[in-house]
């Protein structure tokens, strides 16, 4: 009997999974945490918007959730070997995360998914985005800095207290307008206020990023649509496998119609902003 | 047996019917896609089994389509299917320049349907056909083709006239006499059983009151369904001749190892493939060391090597 000898890997397999050492997981204010890995790569070679699948520990009494819980890379810095994650404590999964300390470990599968796509043409890029949405748009705005792209960022939350990464955006040299629920700025209608007074004063951003909310999605689309500016916007989706196979993340794009099921893992999680349903 | 086995010498290889496998660890289907190329080398696998496809287009179930469980998961993907063609000209391509074989699982409504994409599949670089037959049988008031012999050996009857690909036949655990639903097709010409596709479960959101999927049932996989799969896959090799391969619940390589005891020729991992993606070639690892620790030259000769107790009753009710 004959076995065909295998051949050598034909792809490239920049996909790893690996137990990750914690270096911090301190809590930012009463909703959030920040969760310090060390890495080398393939995981910190992740593009903004790309993610990374956790398997979270047991915890408080409680089983380990079975199954992975997807996180977007709020920073891969393959200079100082870390990869950093911003989460809201809401379900069984980040509470089991939330319960890490310094020196356990973390599994880790990734990076994943299609990241953020900056053009290099634009010179000027629009991000808006609430509450830890704005973890997923922290790299980008860092990269578009870096491909000497200027950047408005507005960056809405429920209190003013609770502006995520206020400083990182400033720090990529983002012109930032913080909005919040407390006096009434991050309501739509402000929101709309300020975009058409960029157009107004000239200032147009080549592109426009969001992420998460389907509020400010349906505001950068009208805004897209009537102005003419393509943009990108990060969605979430509850996932199991992460690499494409169960076909659990599917979400409904393009005609409304007739529209296409795409996976949230690995055809996206960042999709074309007109494309893109509300959920 | 080995004396000073090493790990090397190790002959992996298995034959389901005509096929060779070069080692016995390949996808359950649905729980396979490209993706697995960025995390290892998919020549290394036994096999490929790709996602249910059927001949025409179809979405998948409503969501939320999975949900966690004790140990496994629930889930009501449907079988969403791009059709046929895009099947050929997408999916096809993709394996054409890999090693291991290409199993394609077909689905259908009807036995007519079942035999008529079994025929369009029949083509170069398809190695087998495994007909998922835990699907609605639309002329046995969507009552699962699985559930009794009688529709078993309708629907392989005409699949056998159909292709003359090696047919392997996936057999639901949802049914009380899994043996019998085996023979019958074994009877009609199947060269091998995949034993078995998932358990129909439930779960309910208690703060809403509402079911977890989206489709109220589902299927639960994952290490939860093992002592049952397991228990199935001995009852159904006992029963017929032809290989049976086991699928359910497989986690590692003692996992895997009790299935070939209990007289699997073969294994398909599906869930644990979620929570580890590299965990099939971890398997096929473990396996070689158990080989070589246990004194195994062929691993084959593992299949069926379950030690009985002299006096088993097989079949009573041993509660
Ligand atoms: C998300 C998901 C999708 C599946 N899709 C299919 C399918 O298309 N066809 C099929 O025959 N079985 C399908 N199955 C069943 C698996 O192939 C397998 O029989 C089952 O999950 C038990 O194995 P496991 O415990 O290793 O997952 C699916 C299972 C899961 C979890
Ligand atoms: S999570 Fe499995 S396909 Fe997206």
């Amino acid at each position: 009997m004959t076995i065909v000898q295998p051949r050598k890997a034909i792809f490239p397999r920049p996909v790893a999974e690996q137990a990750l050492a914690v270096l911090a997981n301190d809590p930012v204010n009463d909703d959030y945490k920040h969760l310090v890995l060390q890495a080398g790569q393939p995981f910190t070679q992740a593009q903004p918007g790309q993610f990374f699948h956790l398997l979270c520990p047991s915890g408080d009494g409680l089983a380990a959730p079975y199954f992975r819980r997807p996180m977007s890379c709020y920073r891969a810095d393959p200079q100082a070997g870390r990869l950093e994650f911003l989460y809201k404590l809401a379900g069984r999964g980040t509470r089991a995360l939330g319960g890490l300390h310094a020196g356990d470990s973390l599994n880790v599968l990734g990076p994943l998914g299609k990241g953020f796509r900056l053009h290099p043409d634009w010179r000027h890029i629009l991000v808006l985005g609430r509450g830890v949405g704005l973890a997923t748009l922290a790299p980008l705005a860092e990269a578009a800095c870096a491909s000497g792209m200027r950047i408005t960022a507005i960056l809405s939350a429920r209190r003013h207290d609770l502006v995520m990464s206020a400083e990182r955006f400033a720090a990529a040299g983002a012109d930032v307008l913080p909005v919040h629920d407390d006096d009434g700025s991050s309501a739509p209608e402000n929101l709309h206020q300020i975009l058409e007074g960029l157009v107004q004063a000239g200032n147009a951003p080549d592109a426009v990023f969001s992420c998460g909310s389907n509020r400010l999605l349906r505001l950068l689309q009208d805004y897209g649509r009537r102005h003419g500016i393509p943009g990108q916007v990060a969605v979430e989706q509850q996932m199991a496998c992460g690499l494409g196979m169960c076909f659990c993340c599917v979400r409904p794009f393009g005609d409304a119609a007739a529209p296409e099921h795409r996976r949230v893992c690995w055809d996206g999680p960042v999709f074309d902003m007109q494309e893109t349903h509300e959920c | 047996m080995l004396t000073g086995a090493s790990v090397k010498n190790i002959d992996m290889s298995v034959q389901v019917g005509a096929l060779t496998l070069q080692n016995p660890v390949m996808p359950a289907s649905g729980t396979f896609a490209e993706g697995l190329a960025r995390v290892f080398d998919l020549n290394d696998l036994g096999a490929f089994v790709t996602k249910t496809i059927t001949h025409e287009k179809r979405q998948g179930n409503a969501l939320p389509r999975v949900a966690e469980t004790a140990e496994g998961m629930l889930n009501s993907i449907g079988i969403p299917s791009k059709g046929l063609d895009a099947f050929l000209a997408d999916v096809l391509p993709f394996y054409a320049p890999l090693c291991p074989p290409l199993i394609v699982s077909i689905s259908a409504p009807t036995a007519d349907g079942f035999a008529r994409l079994a025929r369009d599949v029949s083509l170069p670089g398809v190695a087998a056909i495994e007909a998922n037959i835990s699907c609605p049988n639309l002329e046995a008031d969507g009552r699962a083709f699985a559930v009794s012999p009688e529709t078993t050996a309708q629907v392989v009857a005409k699949l056998r006239y159909a292709t003359s690909l090696p047919l392997w036949v996936k057999l639901s655990p949802n049914t009380t006499d899994i043996a019998a639903v085996a023979r019958a097709a074994e009877s009609e010409g199947a060269d091998a059983v995949v034993v078995a596709n998932t358990i129909l479960g439930m779960a309910i959101d208690t703060e809403t009151f509402k079911p977890r999927l989206g489709n109220v049932m589902g299927g639960l996989s994952g290490a939860a369904v093992k002592p049952i799969i397991l228990r199935m896959t001995y009852q159904v090799a006992r029963a017929v001749k032809i290989p049976v391969i086991g699928c359910g619940g497989i986690g590692n390589a003692e996992d895997a190892v009790e299935y070939l005891l209990a007289g699997a020729a073969a294994v398909q991992v599906g869930t644990a493939t979620f929570l580890h993606p590299a965990v099939m070639p971890e398997i096929i690892a473990g396996l070689r060391d158990f080989c070589a620790r246990r004194g195994f030259a062929r691993l084959s000769d593992l299949s069926g090597a379950l030690r009985e107790p002299a006096e088993v009753a097989v079949g009573e009710n041993a509660a």
